[in-house]
């Protein structure tokens, strides 16, 4: 049982720090120019097929650093060429605009990289076990995927809080017009915000192929749940993404590995539901993928603004 | 103020008179005619009973983003719990059909359409009030949610879905109504004939309406109705059950056509189909989507047979609308229309041609350019070939050409726009 707490929770806590690099870059976007990028996962999983095939000419590390560097530079160009012109018809258009993308890159992916997985794997001395509990190995790859997400977020919190491109990028938030009026240009600042969110996406993916699997699949299983992050953490919100990344990071990973059906909950409650019945049979793991989107619908209902966001939606 | 108001009442209820119903004649003469143009060819009738289904789904996604301004990424909830009530209700016909009693005995399998609206009505009766509080991205997602988790949920209650692989009826039960057996496409041409005129007639009424009216207000400037003293909301939640409805409607014809239904159809996938055939169509004028649903369903369809990158096609299509015509197909019919109408057309035809050719041009080369890459990626093939023509993708004059071809086109284009500016 104390095995299961464990893992679970450092699993958890590893894939809603995946949830929040992918959602941070969202939030940032959406607060900043007021849309919601659709293709924002399928940036992250151009993150995991392009250190794929950097990797196997240039190795794991080398990868790493360039993969994003690539996909964030894809990002200011669609941006520049793409979003820019939508944006003078509206909000609706521009998230038309990044569906569209969003459609286009995953038959892009699924042209030069085939329909199936490919074997993006980490290096091989990192599977190696970190550390043995009960029998159990926590290896080498998921202590630096950690490690490397809570740096990428101390690297963020410095560039917005110390330094001046950090004081533009808030003062935009609040008062775009006005830091157009003081002469700085805003539209650059545009630019490299999505370029950057969309960066910090494709860092996701570098570090979560390994562990999630690299198929053409991955931007649509992730996709929605990045949305649903940003919702119930408040539109806007950095703050409030990341503790909606890490609940829902957990709760989705407790789902998934206690071992139990819904019969068996509501009847510990004190209810009597057949547990071979229809709803009473199904597990727990099974409504796993339901979870983040059962929390969307109970927050709407009773805190309509989200954990930490300050108007409702 | 108010006689102007009058006036433009007064003008506007005059009108309808015959003129009006002249859209209506051509329609249903088409309509009638189309089983001529293709008789004995099942294939088109297949197609033709696609579209069908496709116009009402598209045409009932539009009442939401087009008339009322609510972004949609769960439409397809409707269809599929439209589809899926039919269905039960066929299997219910057949099941009672051989008992030869009951109420479901007395059910054509004709009227499966009005099961289907029912059914999505209640579930947007059911879902939408919590939604519709907000319009724009927090309804966009909000709906985004709610489309996973039905799907999720389509999953995991076989009994009532089917589990992966569904659940299927006969549509050759029952009672039949006008001597309909429904057998083939071509017989099943009627029923999608009848309820697709029948459909688009409704939805086309229900602009009219003083509801339909407040729809189009509620998008352009829910703060102001606000002042008047409507509930933005409850305007929101109406339109969105009626919209829900026609998309059950969809559904329900669906059910017939296809005797099939599968969980995927709650899925985000044909919700992205709705949003992409009424964008490509246009939202702005009503017909919009009823020509994006001809063009997406003949480009899924036919594609396929010429290219294996035919998906990439419709979303490359999607998306340079999005960017270079946001009105969509049914935008520009309109502008030729409105200038044929002001005797305009003669002036500004050139540009217009020129303006084709370019983009005619544009597609060309990007065509070659798609083809070449997926010929490299994949090399099932020796030669990527487009309009006759082999191209080699291993040798440099294959880019070239197509670089050249989209160069030319983005010049004309240019200079077009230049002497369109001159002009005005």
């Amino acid at each position: 049982m104390l095995e299961i707490v464990i893992f679970s929770t450092l699993n958890g806590i590893l894939y809603g720090l995946l949830l929040f690099m992918l959602s941070s870059g969202l939030t940032l976007i959406f607060s900043m120019m007021g849309v919601l990028n659709f293709a924002h996962a399928s940036f992250y999983m151009l993150g995991a097929y392009f250190a794929y095939t950097l990797g196997m000419h240039t190795g794991f590390w080398p990868a790493l650093i360039l993969a994003p560097l690539l996909v964030g530079a894809l990002g200011a160009l669609v941006e520049r060429f793409g979003l820019r012109r939508v944006h003078a018809n509206g909000h609706v258009a521009e998230l038309l605009f990044t569906f569209g993308l969003a459609y286009v890159i995953d038959e892009l992916v699924q042209m030069m990289w085939g329909t199936v997985a490919v074997a993006y794997r980490e290096p091989a001395y990192m599977r190696e076990p970190l550390f043995t509990l009960f029998g159990t190995d926590y290896s080498i790859f998921r202590g630096v995927v950690i490690l490397i997400s809570i740096l990428m977020f101390v690297a963020l919190w410095y560039l917005l809080k110390k330094t001046r491109v950090g004081l533009m990028i808030r003062a935009a938030l609040t008062h775009g017009e006005m830091v157009g009026h003081l002469g700085h240009n805003v539209p650059r600042l545009f630019m490299g915000v999505f370029g950057f969110g969309c960066a910090l996406a494709g860092l996701a993916g570098v570090i979560g192929g390994p562990i999630m699997s690299t198929e053409p699949g991955m931007a649509a299983t992730l996709g929605p749940i990045v949305f649903v992050v940003v919702v119930v953490g408040g539109m806007g919100s950095l703050q409030g993404a990341f503790y909606a990344s890490l609940l829902i990071g957990l709760i989705q990973t407790f789902f998934v590995a206690v071992n139990a059906s819904v019969a068996d909950v509501v009847n510990a409650m004190g209810a009597n539901l057949d547990p071979y019945g229809e709803l009473g049979r199904i597990s727990l793991a099974t409504l796993a993928p339901m979870t983040p989107f059962i929390l969307l619908v109970l927050i709407l209902i009773f805190r309509p603004r989200g954990l930490m966001g300050e108007l409702e939606p | 103020m108010s006689q102007d108001i009058s006036a433009a009442m007064q003008r506007s209820k005059s009108r309808p008179s015959l003129r009006g119903l002249v859209p209506w004649v051509v329609f249903a003469a088409v309509l009638l005619l189309l089983p001529f143009v293709f008789q004995g060819n099942s294939t088109a009738f297949t197609l033709l009973n696609v579209i069908g289904i496709n116009i009402v789904f598209a045409l009932s996604y539009n009442m939401l983003l087009g008339q009322g301004g609510m972004l949609s990424f769960g439409h397809a909830v409707f269809f599929g719990l439209g589809s899926y009530a039919a269905m039960h209700a066929m299997i219910a016909i057949d099941d009672a059909s051989y008992a030869g009693e009951g109420f479901w005995a007395h059910v054509p399998v004709v009227g499966m359409p009005v099961i289907g609206m029912i059914a999505g009505g209640l579930v947007a009766l059911v879902l939408g009030w919590p939604f519709c509080r907000r319009a724009g991205t927090a309804f966009a997602m909000i709906t985004l949610g709610l489309g996973e988790m039905v799907a999720a949920a389509g999953q995991m209650f076989p009994s009532l879905f089917g589990g992966e692989a569904g659940i299927y009826g006969n549509r050759m039960v029952g009672p039949q109504w006008f001597g309909l057996e429904l057998a083939q496409s071509a017989d099943v041409y009627w029923f999608m004939a009848f309820w697709t005129f029948l459909a688009v007639f409704a939805m086309w009424a229900f602009t009219r309406t003083p509801l339909g009216r407040m729809s189009n207000a509620v998008r352009d400037n829910p703060d102001r109705l606000q002042f008047i003293g409507y509930q933005p909301r409850n305007i929101r939640f109406m339109i969105f059950i009626a919209s829900g409805s026609f998309g059950g409607l969809a559904g329900g014809m669906a059910a017939v056509n296809y005797e099939i239904i599968t969980p995927e159809a709650l899925g985000l996938i044909p919700s992205g189909l709705a949003l992409l055939m009424a964008a490509v169509g246009g939202l702005g004028v009503f017909y919009g989507p009823i020509v994006g649903a001809i063009v997406v369903t003949l480009m899924n369809s036919m594609l396929s047979d010429y290219t294996d990158a035919s998906i990439l096609y419709v979303g490359l299509v999607f998306l340079s609308i999005v960017m270079f015509a946001p009105r969509g197909l049914g935008g520009g019919i309109e502008q030729v229309r409105v200038a044929w109408r002001d005797g305009d057309l003669g002036r500004r035809l050139p540009g217009w041609l020129t303006g084709t050719l370019a983009v005619g041009l544009i597609i060309v080369g990007m065509v070659v350019l798609v083809e070449m890459m997926f010929q490299a990626t994949h090399g099932d093939d020796e030669f990527a070939q487009v309009l006759g023509m082999e191209f080699d993708a291993a040798a440099l004059w294959g880019w070239l050409a197509a670089a050249v071809l989209v160069a030319l086109g983005v010049v004309i284009k240019r200079a077009t726009n230049k002497l369109r500016e001159d002009q005005a």
